[in-house]
């Protein structure tokens, strides 16, 4: 049985400002879960707190019953792993260089890695789809190959939460969802994803769960369909959509109109949603 | 597809990734080094106005080691044993400690111009080292030198952070900028005490040298090198994981902040030792890290051990030079590893166009 994530009032503030307000949301265990958001919600800061690379001023973050803060950093990096957005150039380092980077936490200071870590990378590198890749220099990839090689780190940590930033970023269609049928396929395997995403319909089309953050907060989470209504879309981007139910595997189709009248929520809304939330989870939850 | 990789059916893979190829290739590289280095120290030994052959030199070093009987003048083994033997070996460790010290801080400050001759450290460490001097307190020099290569280094990331993000342009610049201050207040302490020539002892500690190493040198150079370089061998794999930056390396479980102020504490250590015996010799630490690189690759397993045997070799060759081409004048060995490196710096500017 694969471990939930569960975080708790989580908090955290940046100099004097707020960035993460009381979270609490939830990604049941061996699913999908989309973190959804504008631009500034606190998606990658959650993210990051959750993998331990902040640390939260309150609040905790649990999968299953372990406190992830609590667990010293090599642990908790065997536990969670994170797949970032950035893709910055690593000079020199070939791809499977890259990937054999996530046995860090397993490798002990003098040894170097040996048979199971290798085997593990091989495998990491296959289920990514780069065995073709392995002896290309990083520098050279495309985003798509370079997130794929992001992923494949992630993976060689033998993660039970896999973590990812905007993995669909500068993506071509086909890369797009070459990356989430994956995420799917992973989470089916018996590993608990959270990935913040841009694309609603895409979040719609693949997410078993959805955590809508505005402001630091969480403005609504549940099923997709549950979740994203044209009325939440609108307080949280600013934008009329309509919501319609894709013809072929009849998921939430978000449509979008034009820029909303009167903008998006302010901060005293997203207050007043986030009292709202549990309501609305409790009963995704039921349903 | 399994998601999940256990050790299940591990042992039906045997897989050849790269790793194991690569150990191969870098204990051949590494051999390869070492043998070439041994033997350019029993070369460059010999060099010299008084004609020397290997077999010489081979004799007085068995004999000092108390294993052959000793068959040369002892004019001629003075020669090989007190001059150049504890030079040539204070250079090949001069120059593994500076190789060593400029990967890993290429590494950390994630910055390909990277150097503790360029970011300041070496002339800090040489106000150390010359202030204490002049007080005339000889048993503490390395420890004044790291010192100031630790003052330095604080100034140099401190200043470059308080223009903006520490981006390597930033940090060059900054590096400079402590360098000019450090250099002349080095030049002016010297100036201060005018014991004898001055113009050539600021010379020496600005650019370099040395002239004047003996076999306490070598204790130093080396021994420095062997204390704080084991441990930053050990830490190849932290090393590895700030590639992608630190977001990246505290989710592998690298502690960031600790592990950074650690090993750069460390090259300060280390430059501090180094400089206290041969002054600022600069771009070593720039030069074979990147050259190094260049034929196998950016993973610190590799690239420290081979640097730092790199760095030996092209140090014992720079000073056999400086010593000998303009015989009897000596040339300050900072003029020629900055002949070589100012030109790597050139292109290495070129092919990272995209710095900031």
């Amino acid at each position: 049985m694969t471990d939930a994530l569960h975080t708790d009032r989580v908090r955290f503030t940046r100099g004097r400002r707020l960035i993460i307000d009381d979270v609490d949301c939830t990604v049941p265990g061996g699913r999908v879960g989309a973190l959804l958001g504008p631009n500034g919600a606190g998606k990658s800061t959650l993210l990051h707190l959750i993998a331990g690379i902040e640390r939260a001023d309150a609040g905790t973050a649990r999968l299953g019953d372990r406190d992830l803060a609590a667990l010293r950093r090599r642990d908790r990096a065997r536990v969670v792993a994170l797949a970032e957005q950035e893709v910055t150039d690593a000079p020199g380092l070939r791809v499977a260089e890259v990937v054999a980077l996530g046995r860090t936490p397993y490798v002990g200071a003098f040894a170097g890695p040996g048979d199971l870590d290798r085997a593990i990378v091989r495998r990491c590198l296959e289920d990514a789809g780069l065995t073709e890749l392995e002896d290309r220099d990083y520098a050279t990839l495309s985003g798509g190959e370079r997130q794929r090689v992001n992923l494949a780190r992630a993976l060689a940590q033998e993660p039970e939460l896999l973590l990812l930033d905007e993995p669909t970023n500068h993506l071509d269609v086909h890369a797009q969802l070459t990356m989430l049928g994956l995420l799917r396929e992973l989470a089916h395997g018996g590993l608990t994803v959270l990935a913040a995403l841009h694309d609603l319909s895409l979040a719609a089309g693949y997410a078993d769960h959805v955590i809508v953050l505005a402001e630091g907060r969480v403005v609504a989470a549940g099923e997709p369909g549950a979740v994203l209504t044209p009325e939440l879309i609108r307080r949280v981007w600013g934008v009329e959509a309509s919501v319609l139910e894709h013809p072929v595997n009849g998921r939430p189709l978000i449509a979008f109109s034009e820029v909303a009248r009167g903008g998006r929520m302010s901060r005293a809304d997203t207050a007043d949603a986030a009292d709202a939330v549990e309501a609305v989870a409790a009963g995704a939850a039921e349903a | 597809m399994t998601a999940r990789t256990g050790a299940s059916d591990l042992s039906s893979r045997q897989a050849p990734v790269l790793p194991t190829r690569d150990g191969a290739r870098t204990a051949a590289w590494t051999v390869g080094l070492g043998v070439l280095l041994a033997a350019s120290v029993v070369i460059a030994v010999t060099i010299g106005p008084a004609g020397l052959s290997p077999a010489d030199v081979w004799a007085s070093v068995l004999a000092h080691l108390g294993i052959g009987e000793p068959t040369l003048s002892p004019l001629r083994d003075g020669i090989v044993w007190e001059l150049r033997m504890p030079r040539v070996l204070s250079a090949a460790a001069v120059g593994a400690g500076l190789a060593l010290c400029g990967a890993v801080m290429q590494a950390l400050t994630r910055n390909p111009l990277a150097d503790p001759y360029l970011l300041g450290l070496s002339s800090g460490a040489s106000v150390g080292a010359v202030i204490v001097i002049v007080l005339g307190a000889g048993l503490v020099l390395p420890f004044a030198a790291f010192a100031g290569a630790l003052v330095a280094l604080v100034a140099t990331l401190g200043l470059a952070n308080a223009a903006g993000a520490l981006t390597p342009t930033r940090t060059v610049l900054a590096g400079l900028a402590v360098s000019a201050v450090f250099g002349a207040i080095t030049s002016l302490v010297i100036f201060w005490s005018a014991t004898g020539d001055s113009y050539r002892e600021i010379l020496n500690w600005l650019l370099g040298s040395l002239a004047g190493t003996d076999w306490t040198s070598v204790a130093i150079a080396g021994g420095a090198v062997i204390v704080i370089g084991v441990p930053l061998l050990a830490s190849a794999r932290t090393l590895d994981a700030f590639a992608f930056g630190d977001t990246a390396a505290a989710a592998l479980g690298v502690h960031v902040g600790r592990s950074r102020a650690l090993l750069l504490t460390g090259t300060a250590l280390l430059t501090g030792a180094l400089v206290a015996v041969s002054g600022s010799i600069g771009f070593v630490g720039l030069i074979l890290p990147h050259a190094v690189r260049f034929l196998i690759g950016a993973r610190h397993r590799a690239l420290l051990p081979l640097s730092a045997l790199a760095g030996a070799l092209f140090l014992v060759w720079a000073d056999t030079g400086a010593r000998t081409l303009f015989d009897p004048r000596e040339l300050p060995v900072g003029i020629l590893t900055a002949l070589v490196g100012g030109p790597v710096f050139a292109v290495l500017m070129l092919r990272n166009r995209g710095l900031a």
